[in-house]
């Protein structure tokens, strides 16, 4: 692979855009699904949209499967716009939630499905789906009728089904959703190998954010039918651009409070809810004397009994829950103010000899550039 | 066995009795030496010899089968289509109605669609000079009318339960609407498709009262001729011709829900 030290097509300048969504809205009578949603997603990208039920994830994908007509907008794919181009002559497949294999043919004819329509001669069809029952290991079920499969085999009978007719773009929604969690980790990672090696975009539809973490290239956080967020995973996650993202991935402990020191370097931050004031060493565009919320992630903090040597970001509580994950354990501090502070830590030893426990007095720190500032 | 157990066993023994002490009498009477209905006789299978060398009750036997095939293969076609339409079309104006119109003929009393179709067939031979007379044609027509309800219906209930995603599917994958009904939705109603059928088979070799009002002279359906006979006084032949017609019915109704069975495993 020479391409590995390249700079990712999503930001170079000028690179084109393989799907352009411009300004597209979707309403279903009264109710907008869709709200003026404008993304570009580019070639080879695994693109996760992640969002919660209703949030129009769904429907945007429907629409570039051309199941849904637009309310305004435009979508253009590889350049064409789609507008009247119908479902079945998209250069684009799709694998549906539910899988919808055909229940009343064999795992082979279900492959074999799109190849016949378009009237690829028989013998290669022949080859192409051998080739294809190889790759997904499903070999040995190809005379088989879907209702004799397990969840997991389903899952690669649509996923080849889908891929066969070598479409430049792979829409898939849901993919994992049906499987136990053990399957589904590993067919993650086998969903990326996949990708990496015939070189389709995938748009992904999850609500599992931690499958978006794990497949995508970039995320795109929805909620009520708008992207407020497309970033690489590590971004979405380390720089959340507002409140509502925070608090969609993973876990984070809010603090609403008041800029009273705002320097180019360096802001300072008051909040009546905690009992230290909060140092942030970056500077943050924003109106003076403007209410922000401080956002702190539970594994970025430091927990000692010790007060540690610090004026600023040390706050004081009381462990009032204690969960042992195994791996980990997640503390619940309560502080002065009657904020409640999720803190986890690495089990790093397995016997600990002085352990934190209920009731104990800690001190809660972390460093300058730990925290996010979030305006929004 | 708890009492509770014991008194569900004793009511639903009762209530078989209940339905089925008269069709086991018949079915055993049709089996009666003695030319005296009520009368024991010993066994005999004469009466059964006897109807199959009786030319009236084995013609109306023919024209009561050809007619209900018929009738079964139109009632599905036009069924189908009308289920199809009603489960697959969205919202449009009027679909309340429209889907009311095609389970009316369920409800509908027999005489009143019997009397209704007699005026029509009467008229229209007036006005157009079709269909002339009354005959076979005629009680097709009306028994395809209420029998394509029921298809309608079954058709209609079966398409609901399908997953819309498989059409999506079959579209994505490069099938235009047409061939997706063909190679995706038929395959996939087909028994709802044959238990409509058998049903429509049966109610049509079943009805009397609207086949009576527009079939022609000539033309009688086998329950007609039964109806018939049995008003000049009930005769052992009737017994064995109807055990017969039970056989068949029971055939009919025991396929259909095996096929509706069928199909909810399958999916």
């Amino acid at each position: 692979m020479t391409q590995e030290t390249t700079m990712p097509l999503w930001k170079q300048d000028g690179a084109k855009p393989f799907i352009q969504i411009k300004n597209v809205t979707k309403k279903f009578g009264e109710f907008t699904a869709v709200d003026n949603v404008s993304l570009d997603i580019y070639e080879n990208e695994l693109f996760c949209l992640l969002g919660g039920s209703g949030s129009g994830k769904s429907t945007l994908l429907r629409i570039l499967a051309g199941f849904e007509e637009l309310t305004t907008g435009q979508v253009l794919i590889d350049g064409v716009d789609m507008a009247n181009i119908e479902p079945w002559n998209r250069p684009i497949n799709m694998m549906f939630q539910s899988y919808a294999l055909f229940p009343h043919m064999s795992v082979a004819k279900n492959i074999a499905f799109g190849l016949k329509r378009d009237k690829v001669p028989k013998k290669e069809i022949e080859e192409r789906v051998a080739e294809m029952l190889t790759m997904m290991q499903i070999e040995a079920f190809a005379d088989r009728k879907p209702d004799q499969l397990s969840g997991g085999q389903r899952q690669r009978v649509a996923l080849a089904r889908s891929l066969i007719k070598r479409p430049k773009l792979l829409l898939l929604d849901e993919p994992l959703g049906a499987l136990d969690k053990k399957l589904r980790e590993e067919t993650q990672f086998e969903l990326v190998n996949i990708q990496d090696k015939l070189g389709v975009t995938f748009v992904v539809v999850t609500h599992d954010q931690e499958e978006a973490m794990t497949l995508a290239t970039r995320i795109g956080v929805m909620g009520n039918g708008v992207i407020t967020q497309v970033d690489e995973p590590r971004d979405v996650y380390e720089y959340p651009s507002s409140r509502f993202v925070a608090e969609f991935i993973g876990s984070i402990n809010l603090f609403e409070g008041r800029i009273y020191e705002d320097e180019v370097e360096h802001v300072k931050i008051k909040s009546k809810e905690a009992d230290c004031n909060f140092y942030v060493n970056h500077g943050i565009s924003c109106a003076p004397n403007q209410k922000v919320t401080v956002a702190i992630r539970p594994e970025k903090m430091k927990v000692s009994r010790r007060k540690p040597e610090q004026e600023y970001n040390c706050l004081h509580g009381q462990i009032i829950d204690i969960a042992y994950m195994g791996n980990l354990s997640i503390f619940r501090i309560k502080l002065k103010s009657g904020i409640i502070v999720r803190v986890t830590l690495p089990n790093l030893v397995r016997e600990n000899r002085n352990p934190l426990t209920w009731d104990d007095f800690v001190y809660l720190s972390w460093d300058y550039d730990s925290s996010v500032v979030l305006t929004s | 066995m708890t009492r509770n157990s014991k008194f569900l066993s004793i009511s639903s023994l009762l209530g078989f009795i209940f339905l089925y002490a008269p069709i086991l009498s018949l079915i055993i009477y049709s089996f009666n030496k003695s030319k005296l209905v009520t009368v024991w006789g010993g066994w005999s299978i004469k009466w059964y010899v006897e109807l199959f060398s009786n030319q009236q009750i084995i013609d109306a036997a023919l024209v009561s089968l050809k007619v209900a095939f018929i009738t079964a293969t139109l009632a599905v076609v036009l069924g189908v289509l009308a289920g199809y339409v009603l489960s697959r079309m969205g919202k449009f104006p009027g679909k309340l109605i429209v889907s009311g119109w095609v389970s009316a003929p369920l409800i509908m009393p027999e005489v009143i669609t019997g009397l209704s179709l007699l005026l029509l067939f009467v008229s229209l031979e007036n006005l157009i000079g079709w269909p002339a007379g009354r005959g076979i044609t005629t009680i097709i027509i009306a028994h395809t009318t209420f029998c394509m309800a029921y298809v309608a219906v079954i058709v209609q209930s079966r398409l609901s339960q399908m997953d819309d995603s498989l059409e999506e599917a079959a579209m994505d994958l490069g099938a235009k609407p047409h061939s997706l009904f063909f190679l995706v939705t038929l395959p996939i109603i087909s028994p709802a498709i044959i238990s409509g059928w058998l049903l429509a088979f049966t109610m049509s070799l079943d009805d009397l009262v609207i086949a009576s009002f527009v079939s022609g002279p000539g033309n009688s359906t086998l329950p007609m001729v039964i109806f018939s006979k049995i008003r000049l006084g009930v005769s052992p032949e009737v017994n064995a011709l109807a055990t017969i017609m039970i056989l068949i019915v029971a055939i009919g109704v025991v396929a259909a829900m095996w096929q509706m069975r069928k199909k909810e495993n399958t999916l």
